[in-house]
């Protein structure tokens, strides 16, 4: 009576038998009896959606999904399609993992609790930071969480963060409705050739600024290379240093920690996740110091009843449940299924692995841009800088229709400016970057 | 007490966690080592073998570098220290647990369904038509005008609401309004974010009977009021019978009333925010549609608006362009006034393929379906407990009383009977609170041996409570080192020992 072909609640087991003894028992002739709704806001209508077996919901969503173009994405600007390992989605699937709820009993959680604990490990060794969280939601939700910290560590002596002008517009915005509610004003810096401009930035660096936030790499995929003047400048100033970054580039890139980084924000679902139009996971990491100001979930380790190490949650004072509205940010629902993904594909890379995919992102980054730079009209990359798994290029035509020209051959690449277009070969095979050259050939000749 | 699964044969009373120290003893202290302690490498990253200069790069790396038997092995050990949904009974009032059906998974693993952000509107139709209906299932569900799928948690969802209402009010010319009301018994997130909204946090209590107290409401209310937060039914499980005058009264002083998507599981298809007055509300589609909670997230937090907030949504958004033919074409258009954007892109989206494809399947006769249940459940396992339930008529959930024990030791021992605890000492209203909700996924056998644990552990000494719970992975946990002493990090460890 149950199954894939049942409408209605499939998943509710109640036989008619259950359901008369149940009513019984509470002492009702009827469910509805049991509903204390006032009848001015009963509702008494249909939704209008049909209930349907399973087959036909999946027939339904691969339809309509079906829609979609199939392309080659060379597309990156802070969100990338690498490939997962299989080993990720069968043991993430497994379904302790995916229907267990935040390990508020660490005694019947120990599994997900040391997943974290490993994620959390992950991190302090890419950043060389001593604490990591175990979640934000996104790379611009992590950035706003920073300048919040920023403000609460500074108290009330400045209201200035600085951001690059080449701040995506999602992070920006995000950042923006962050701080809405603080006295905290956004401003941005200028960058000089696709990286920070230090002496632009030096002088609007004063006693006012509460942060400064930086990209390594940049979202023009070029490659800081002053990170230590910046954190020296910010340092002088008391001000937090906030670095953008992501796992893979962290592999191969500066240490934060070597350059001064404060804190390290940005988006680890590079590791573990397809591209899942926008779906991240916001990377967290922070100096000691600021332990009891850090947002969302802290995993630590401590010992059971029989004296073995065992795992929780914990530092749960800094949390909204516990702190209400002075709690450190109002994050409750994470991305903890995300982190064990991206802790599962780091481990499978190991850390070889893990160098060498950051260093075929620079290679075959500047491999594809070479290629380009030998068609007549194009000039790439335009920045004379290095470059990790992305860069930008001239094109003499308008970069618009060179995409949609593309789009028709099966490309999908980022149009930056009137006459600019941004490539990315991050998860994109050998074989699709050929393509993809002979195509843009026919383009622009 | 000594261990008497020893001989395989668990007992008929009590439930026993997998124990992976009974397959595999670990002699060092731990049930499972961490990965960098069964192995790790440094690597060096040498100026000889780097695409990259010395001054760009950094020293080393030192990770974990195990086979992938070894950590198919690992995780799935790791996975069986868990307790989950598909393990048994997780009645965690306020929390909505249910089963997840499988084939959502297989749904949101589809190829179309993981496309990069960026791509061009016209390549995207898929995604854009499933964004477009999903919205509109939403409205229908919460009686509400306009929906945005972008915050990627009911919290963020919380926090678009009071965004919203902010951009609105200083529409209006009215940035004065400066406070937030929030019942005693609100979830902590509404606390939480009202104060990251910059708003003072205004506390209501409660009347004798567990719901608003109008007159306390009368109090608080001014023109300083922004919003009012609220759920309904309440978090005792009560429905707000004076929804339409708690409106009235919110807009008659200018104030919009927000809705706490937590508990609509309990209302599907018998009532409706829109229709009670709410003008704002989220909606938590990993509690009300059954997709999976992932040990902790993601989720999703989708907001419905009244129009005369649809202006102030996050950007962008999905509508249908109008165009006639065979098929219908859809497109990303930007509020008049948005507030912006709350996530980076456009949210957990995998979640939301899922929620879909949960609403989909169930369709009117489903949700309505559900919610009966759910409610039936609730009072069905009530009814067989043996500790007192002050407040009703309760919905989806109901509050009991541990009375004289200690509700988290109470939680802690039915951990030993292979059920997981409701939630514990919240709401505060309730003394040794055991917020239970069983949701419509259980059966009533499965009811009875919920019951059954509750009665049991009601029987027991405080010393057996203290001495919970037994039979699980891990013992007991100490809390108090874990915060006094905090070690987050293989690192840590390692330093400490």
């Amino acid at each position: 009576m149950y199954g894939t072909d049942t409408t209605g609640s499939p998943y509710a087991p109640h036989t008619d038998a259950d359901r008369a003894a149940m009513l019984e028992v509470i002492g009702v002739d009827a469910v509805d009896d049991l509903f204390d709704i006032p009848e001015d806001v009963r509702f008494d209508e249909e939704f209008g959606i049909e209930s349907r077996t399973e087959r036909e919901t999946r027939r339904l969503v691969r339809s309509i999904l079906g829609r979609n173009d199939d392309l080659t994405e060379l597309l990156g600007r802070g969100h990338y399609g690498y490939y997962v390992p299989s080993l990720v989605d069968h043991l993430a699937d497994r379904s302790e993992f995916l229907t267990s709820y935040t390990q508020y009993q660490p005694e019947v959680s120990q599994g997900f609790l040391q997943a974290l604990f490993e994620y959390q490990s992950l991190l302090v060794e890419l950043t060389g930071l001593e604490i990591a969280n175990c979640s934000m939601y996104d790379a611009a939700t992590a950035l706003g969480e920073a300048a919040t910290l920023a403000d609460r560590v500074r108290g009330t002596s400045g209201h200035r963060v600085l951001v690059p002008d080449l701040l995506l517009e999602g992070r920006r915005s995000t950042l923006a409705n962050y701080v809405a509610g603080t006295d905290l004003a956004i401003e941005e810096y200028p960058t000089e050739d696709g990286t920070v401009d230090v002496d632009a930035l030096s002088a609007a660096v004063d006693e006012e600024v509460v942060m400064v936030y930086a990209e390594n790499p940049t979202v023009r995929g070029t490659i800081e290379g002053e990170l230590d003047a910046i954190g020296d400048l910010v340092a002088d100033e008391d001000a937090l240093f906030v670095l953008g970054s992501d796992p893979i580039a962290l592999s191969l890139l500066q240490r934060p920690v070597d350059v001064g980084a404060d804190v390290v924000v940005g988006d680890a679902s590079v590791l573990g996740l397809p591209t899942s139009y926008g779906m991240g996971l916001g990377l967290f990491a922070c100096r000691e110091d600021y332990l009891r100001q850090v947002p969302g979930r802290l995993v630590g380790a401590s010992e059971d009843a029989t004296d073995r190490r065992a795992y929780t949650l914990t530092l749960q004072t800094r949390e909204q449940h516990i702190r209400r509205e002075r709690a450190t940010s109002n994050i409750c629902t994470n991305q903890a299924w995300v982190a064990l993904r991206t802790a599962m594909h780091a481990a499978s890379l190991g850390p070889s692995g893990m160098v060498d995919l950051a260093k075929r992102g620079v290679t075959r980054a500047e491999n594809l841009a070479d290629r380009l730079d030998d068609l007549v009209g194009v000039v790439a990359p335009v920045h004379g800088r290095r470059h990790v798994r992305e860069f930008v290029a001239h094109v003499d035509q308008p970069a618009a229709a060179i995409a949609d020209d593309l789009e028709t051959r099966g490309f999908a690449i980022h149009v930056v400016g009137d006459h600019e277009i941004q490539v990315c070969v991050a998860g994109v095979p050998d074989d699709r970057i050929d393509a993809f050259v002979t195509a843009f050939t026919e383009v622009v000749r | 007490m000594t261990d008497e699964s020893a001989d395989g044969n668990p007992s008929q009373e009590r439930g026993e966690q997998a124990r992976y120290d009974q397959a595999r003893y670990v002699d060092d202290g731990q049930y499972e080592p961490l990965l960098a302690e069964k192995d790790r490498t440094e690597v060096e990253i040498d100026a000889d073998d780097s695409p990259l200069p010395d001054d760009l790069t950094r020293d080393a790396i030192e990770l974990p570098e195990l086979s992938e038997p070894e950590l198919a092995r690992h995780y799935t050990r790791l996975s069986q220290m868990i307790y989950g949904i598909d393990s048994g009974p997780y009645p965690l009032g306020s929390c909505t647990m249910k089963y997840n059906p499988k084939f959502t998974e297989d749904v949101a693993a589809l190829p179309d369904a993981a496309v990069h952000p960026d791509r061009s509107e016209g390549s995207i139709q898929g995604t854009l038509e499933l964004m477009y209906r999903l919205q509109d299932y939403l409205a229908r569900i919460g009686g509400m005008d306009a929906v945005t799928l972008q915050p990627p948690a009911g919290a963020a969802g919380e926090f678009v609401g009071i965004r919203v209402a902010a951009a609105y009010h200083e529409h209006n010319g009215e940035d004065h309004r400066d406070e937030v009301i929030i019942p005693e018994s609100a979830h902590g997130t509404n606390f939480a974010t009202a104060a990251l909204g910059g708003y003072e946090v205004v506390s209501l209590p409660s009347d004798d009977e567990g719901r608003v107290d109008l007159e306390a409401l009368e109090a608080a209310l001014s023109e300083n009021t922004a919003a009012l937060m609220l759920t309904n039914p309440n978090t005792l499980g009560l429905f707000e019978r004076d929804i339409t005058e708690i409106a009235e009264m919110v807009h008659d002083v200018g104030g919009l009333l927000y809705y706490d998507g937590a508990n609509l599981n309990a209302l599907l298809g018998r009532a409706r925010p829109g229709d009670m007055g709410f003008d704002v509300m989220h909606y938590n589609v990993h509690k009300t549609f059954a997709t999976p909670h992932g040990g902790g997230g993601p989720g999703a937090g989708p907001v419905g608006v009244v129009d005369d907030l649809a202006p102030f949504l996050p950007a962008p958004r999905v509508r249908a362009d109008g165009s006639s033919g065979s098929e219908q074409t859809y497109e990303l258009f930007d509020p008049e006034h948005t507030i912006g954007q709350v996530h980076g892109y456009q949210g957990n989206w995998l979640v939301l393929v899922k929620t879909f494809a949960y609403i989909a399947r169930l369709g009117d006769e489903g949700l309505t379906d559900a919610s009966a249940k759910a409610v039936l459940n609730a009072n069905y396992l009530a009814s067989q407990i043996d500790y007192d339930v002050p407040y009703e008529p309760f919905h989806h959930e109901f509050v009991a009383s541990a009375g004289e024990q200690d509700a988290a030791d109470v939680a802690k021992r039915m951990l030993d009977y292979g059920v997981h605890p409701p939630t514990t000492k919240w709401p505060e209203i309730v003394p040794e609170a055991l917020m239970t909700e069983p949701t419509e996924v259980e059966s009533k056998a499965t009811l009875d041996r919920l019951a059954a644990a509750f009665d049991a552990v009601a029987e027991e000494d405080d010393e057996t409570l203290a001495a919970a719970p037994d039979r699980t992975t891990a013992r007991r946990i100490d809390q108090t080192s874990a915060a006094r002493n905090p070690r987050l990090s293989w690192q840590a460890l390692a330093d400490d020992e």
